[in-house]
């Protein structure tokens, strides 16, 4: 490893709700431009601790740093402007807006507005980007986001996501419900963003097969405690662990 | 004729201030999903500073600005210091806390205004425009106020549909985690919704209250009526209500002209319960009900 810091590293982290505690001294790193898979069965603390992560709940203990800077605390509406952004589980889509509408609003968590009708500015250029990479968006651009399928609102929610320029991203479940043939076309083209912009992601999955398929590393949780930090392939391989807690 | 004309006049001049009452109500509702029943006399409490203003010899523009002014800030500080610290308990309770500030602003404004009626000066004529030999029942004043709501809900319309600042007010009232989560500071973009709401309730106060008299309950029955309003196009709809409240303003007026005016109060009523029996959702639902 070289010596720069990790995109995010977690010491220690805990976390609950009222008596039960959903996080136990959770602690790992994620590297830089890499995808580190966070596997687990339900409620193995995954979402918990994304929503730790990027402050929408509160840490009972425990440091995370991003990029070597702490965000220990730091509230949910600021960690898009500190180049984090976080896909919530089940899209994610604020449905009564307009799919460029989503898209806007995306671009708008760095402080910098995005005017649809002014061509040429830098806002401008992100959308016709989000664009290109989702043609099925571009089609798409005035309807309300509500009437998009799974696999569009997907694509929806990772074009709203890249709005920002984050440096590290967070996906929660992104294959919940989709066709196998959607999940891999995503899949892909995370793997494509990660390799071409050097963003890194942080990837929950139930879908461990999958997740592995593409992740660098993959960190395992088990009632809200890591009980694996390998790298991917050497847990795709590791039986008694995939027995026990991947389910493939 | 002649008494078809005047009727449709002044249910539209009527209408359009329902409608922006109800707009009110609607900004609260689709930004923090509660009625706010305190819309009434907050509105009074708004327009008798304006009273206040013009009485102390400003021109009646200066009392509309200070009745604005002392809206935004009202609606601001009541969001802040009464409904927040509620929020994200039981619904209910804000509701509960609307109804009791309805109680302590009448009051207050009794104390401090007096529990007298007043007369509030109209800003052009409240003759009836003469069109040909006939005069309607169009005055300068009912031209004035039409104009005016229109012009408020354009600058609205622009707010939300083309700047970033009503981008940000929507998807705050749509999906607060979600929109936390793309960088939108929901806190200050709901204090904002329920300031413009307030803005909004007190010009229609002031539109009321222009050429005829104020007193604190001089709102009451509009809370009604722009509730009814509101109700009609659906709550979630800003549109929905300018459409309940021309709808409402133009049957309360028929009923009075051709009924009796004493049956306007049961006729809103009865909008209402037809409303909530034939299609709860309002005139414009296009979803069935939805659970939020």
């Amino acid at each position: 490893m070289s010596a720069a810091p990790a995109a995010l590293a977690v010491r220690g982290l805990s976390a609950g709700y009222g008596p039960v505690t959903a996080l136990h001294e959770v602690t790992f790193s994620a590297g830089r431009g890499r995808i580190t898979a966070v596997l687990g069965a339900n409620g193995a603390g995954k979402t918990t601790l994304l929503r730790t992560l990027s402050g929408l709940h509160r840490a009972r203990a425990g440091s995370v740093e991003l990029h070597g800077r702490a965000v220990t605390g730091v509230p949910a509406e600021q960690m898009a402007g500190l180049g984090m952004a976080h896909v919530p589980e089940g899209r994610g889509v604020i449905t009564e807006l307009s799919v460029e509408e989503n898209l806007r609003l995306g671009a708008l968590g760095r402080g910098r507005g995005v005017r649809a009708d002014k061509a040429g500015g830098r806002g401008a250029n992100d959308l016709d980007r989000a664009y290109a990479l989702f043609p099925v968006l571009a089609d798409r651009r005035r309807a309300a986001a509500g009437t998009l399928s799974g696999g569009e609102r997907q694509m929806l929610v990772l074009a709203r996501a890249l709005m920002a320029r984050p440096q590290l991203l967070l996906l929660d479940e992104p294959s919940l419900g989709l066709a196998p043939r959607i999940v891999a076309q995503i899949f892909a083209l995370v793997r494509d963003l990660v390799r071409e912009e050097g963003l890194s992601v942080l990837l929950v999955e139930q879908n461990a097969r999958s997740a592995l398929s593409v992740a660098d590393r993959g960190v395992v949780l088990d009632l809200g405690r890591v009980v694996a930090d390998e790298d991917a392939d050497v847990l795709a391989r590791d039986d008694q662990l995939r027995h026990a807690y991947l389910g493939f | 004729m002649q008494q078809l004309l005047n009727t449709s006049l002044v249910g539209l001049t009527l209408g359009f201030v329902y409608a922006a009452f109800a707009l009110a109500l609607v900004l609260v509702w689709r930004s923090t999903r509660v009625v706010n029943f305190a819309q009434a006399p907050m509105a009074m409490v708004t327009t008798f500073v304006a009273l206040v203003v013009i009485e102390g010899g400003a021109s009646w523009w200066l009392g509309l600005a200070a009745a604005l002014a002392s809206g935004l800030v009202l609606g601001a500080v009541l969001e802040r210091a009464v409904v927040r610290p509620v929020q994200g308990g039981s619904q209910i309770n804000a509701v509960i806390l609307t109804l009791g500030l309805f109680i302590v602003l009448h009051a207050l404004a009794a104390v401090v205004f007096g529990n007298r009626y007043r007369s509030f000066p109209a800003p052009f004529g409240i003759r009836g425009l003469e069109v040909g030999d006939r005069t309607v029942a169009l005055t300068p004043t009912g031209v004035f106020t039409i104009v005016a709501v229109l012009v408020v809900m354009a600058l609205l319309v622009a707010l939300f549909r083309f700047t970033d600042l009503g981008l940000r007010m929507r998807a705050a009232a749509f999906n607060r985690e979600v929109a936390r989560l793309l960088g939108v500071r929901v806190g200050r973009m709901l204090t904002l919704g329920w300031a413009l709401a307030s803005l909004v309730g007190s010009l229609a106060g002031v539109l009321i209250a222009s050429g005829s008299l104020v007193h604190p309950g001089f709102m009451d029955s509009v809370v009604v009526f722009g509730f009814v309003a509101a109700v009609l196009g659906g709550l979630d709809s800003p549109v929905g209500s300018v459409v309940g409240g021309l709808v409402l303003g133009l049957s309360l007026s028929f009923v009075s002209g051709y009924v009796g005016s004493q049956l306007v109060p049961l006729a809103a009523l009865l909008i209402l319960v037809l409303v909530l029996l034939v299609r709860p959702g309002g005139l414009f639902s296009t979803t069935t009900a939805r659970q939020v």
